[in-house]
């Protein structure tokens, strides 16, 4: 792993109330690379990489200490506003969450809230979004009807596209799959490997099989402590780990 | 095995009788309306009645003209309005997107302890409180204006409001906050531009039942609106709304007479008013139900 770190996580420890969600995580996110978060439902993988865009602050009752870096920023610190954080870490989550507004005021809304006043480059960016997120051809006549009325996959790829137009530079991905069907899971992963080329990506996966399709590097979580970290195909072939083995073979999961 | 059968049945039908029941009352309420309602509209006509600027009921010749009673209600209501809408709307806000868990534990409870207050209290308290307070702000003969009714009935109306708001507000999936926090909007964006707007059609729905409860309330404008039932210039003159009048003047009115007969039609146009409101706050609120993809 030559790449340049982007995100850096140290000594992270995470609590729901007296939960000991997350125990004593270090990772390295590289530039430029995807990586993938892996392990059974209730490891602290979710939890773990809504921290890198401070997104667990919403959630009563946590605490949280540890430090997360975004270049050579640490993101926690107090003269670091979440707000521009989520800015520069975008996030796409488990079921698609559109806003009840037009397909055109869904990804416009980032810009918008955001400072931009240009008509005509709002413009151009949704639509340069849209374009990127492989949904241009199936929207590009209907822009102003309700996103509502898209399809589970479709309405994704809109949240990708969201997310997108802000230019983000980093992308956290929570099990962005969860609730698709083969198709538009396909499509999905396609595009995380297209978008890589200009985005850094951070991915948490229940499927191995995605993990050991879209990802450069992976992590193996298992009740709240990171396993093991390494590149995708040395976690899936050699696991250094017996608990990794276990998981990968399907024994537990 | 066939005595349970024979149970079953019966328990089936006691329920269906028990929740037809309110059928039966609504139907019956309305027969008696119109029955009572109606005659008066062989003695005037009901263009006359509704828009006839004098209510003499007791004259000779008397005048039957509810003109002054139905403005009187809807100043009093929209003034109502002007004070439930910021006091319920915000308290919502604020329990739903702002306070904290003490606060929410302290605030919502006293919220609803507002609503189990009789409204003969408010009254007394509108005419005790109130009433001089404004007399002598404004300079007034009476402090028993609209203003004053207004102001009560609005306070009234806030825990309604309030309530129904805020599960408005609850019914906003956190999702959408998620969403709008991820592209880095900040917690007055996502309010404003996200939940509110996924939420107007569950709060419209809170301010027109909160009208709805404001217009039809009628110990308090009995108690602080003044009684006059003049077509009101200002707030600050006294009014006699559509429920004052008619609970004030029903006792004196002689069985079977004209007046009788009028007050009923005034009862059976208040409740079509108040009946489109609620059909008005039930369309709204299965629009907003569809829009947010819950069940329609």
């Amino acid at each position: 792993m030559d790449n340049a770190i982007k995100m850096q996580a140290k000594n992270v420890d995470f609590f729901y109330g007296k939960n000991h969600a997350l125990k004593n995580v270090n990772l390295d996110v590289y530039a430029n690379k995807v990586t993938a978060m892996i392990g059974p439902s209730g490891c602290g993988k979710s939890t773990f990489i809504r921290l890198f865009n401070r997104m667990n602050e919403l959630v009563l009752h946590t605490s949280f200490s540890g430090k997360i870096f975004l270049d050579d920023l640490e993101i926690n610190s107090p003269l670091v506003d979440a707000v521009d954080i989520r800015r520069r870490v975008g996030m796409v989550f488990q079921k698609p969450n559109p806003f009840p507004k037009s397909i055109f005021e869904n990804i416009s809304y980032g810009l918008e809230v955001n400072g931009e006043k240009d008509k005509q480059f709002i413009e151009e960016r949704v639509i340069e979004s849209i374009k990127k997120a492989a949904l241009w051809e199936e929207v590009k006549d209907r822009l102003k009807e309700s996103a509502l009325k898209l399809s589970g996959g479709q309405q994704q790829r809109l949240c990708i596209a969201r997310c997108l137009a802000v230019k983000p530079e980093v992308i956290l991905f929570d099990e962005p799959c969860a609730s698709l069907d083969p198709i538009s899971t396909g499509k999905i992963e396609e595009l995380i490997l297209e978008l890589k080329k200009d985005y850094t990506i951070v991915i948490v996966t229940h499927n191995m099989q995605q993990a050991a399709r879209v990802s450069d590097s992976t992590a193996f979580f298992l009740l709240g402590e990171l396993i093991e970290f390494g590149k995708t195909q040395d976690i899936f072939t050699k696991p250094r780990d017996s608990k990794t083995e276990a998981y990968i073979t399907g024994r537990f999961g | 095995m066939k005595r349970l059968r024979f149970k079953e049945k019966l328990y089936k039908w006691i329920f269906t009788i028990l929740a037809f029941a309110s059928l039966f009352f609504l139907v019956g309420i309305v027969l008696v309306l119109i029955k009572e309602g109606l005659p008066i509209f062989q003695k005037v006509s009901f263009t006359k009645f509704v828009f006839g600027r004098f209510w003499y009921p007791t004259y000779n010749p008397a005048e039957f003209g509810i003109l002054p009673l139905i403005l009187a209600s809807v100043w009093v209501t929209l003034g109502a309005v002007f004070v439930c809408v910021p006091l319920g709307i915000g308290s919502a806000l604020y329990l739903n997107e702002l306070a904290g868990p003490w606060q929410k534990a302290i605030l919502k409870p006293i919220i609803e302890l507002l609503a189990s207050i009789p409204s003969v209290v408010f009254g007394f308290f509108g005419m005790v409180v109130l009433t001089p307070f404004l007399q002598k702000i404004f300079h007034l003969p009476t402090g028993l204006t609209a203003l004053n009714a207004s102001i009560i009935l609005g306070v009234m109306a806030t825990p309604m409001v309030c309530s129904l708001a805020e599960d408005a507000l609850n019914y906003v999936p956190n999702t959408f906050r998620e969403a709008s926090f991820a592209v880095g909007a900040t917690r007055w964006q996502t309010l404003t531009q996200v939940v509110i707007p996924a939420a107007g059609s569950g709060i419209s729905t809170a301010i027109i039942l909160g009208m709805s409860r404001a217009i039809g309330e009628t110990m308090t404008v009995l108690m602080v609106a003044g009684g006059a039932a003049v077509i009101p210039h200002t707030f600050l003159e006294p009014v006699r709304p559509m429920t004052a009048a008619i609970a004030a003047e029903m006792g004196e009115a002689p069985m079977g007479g004209s007046h009788y007969h009028a007050l009923f039609a005034i009862a059976l146009i208040l409740f079509v008013i108040t009946f489109l409101f609620n059909i008005i706050a039930e369309i709204i609120s299965r629009r907003f139900r569809i829009k947010l993809g819950l069940s329609g």
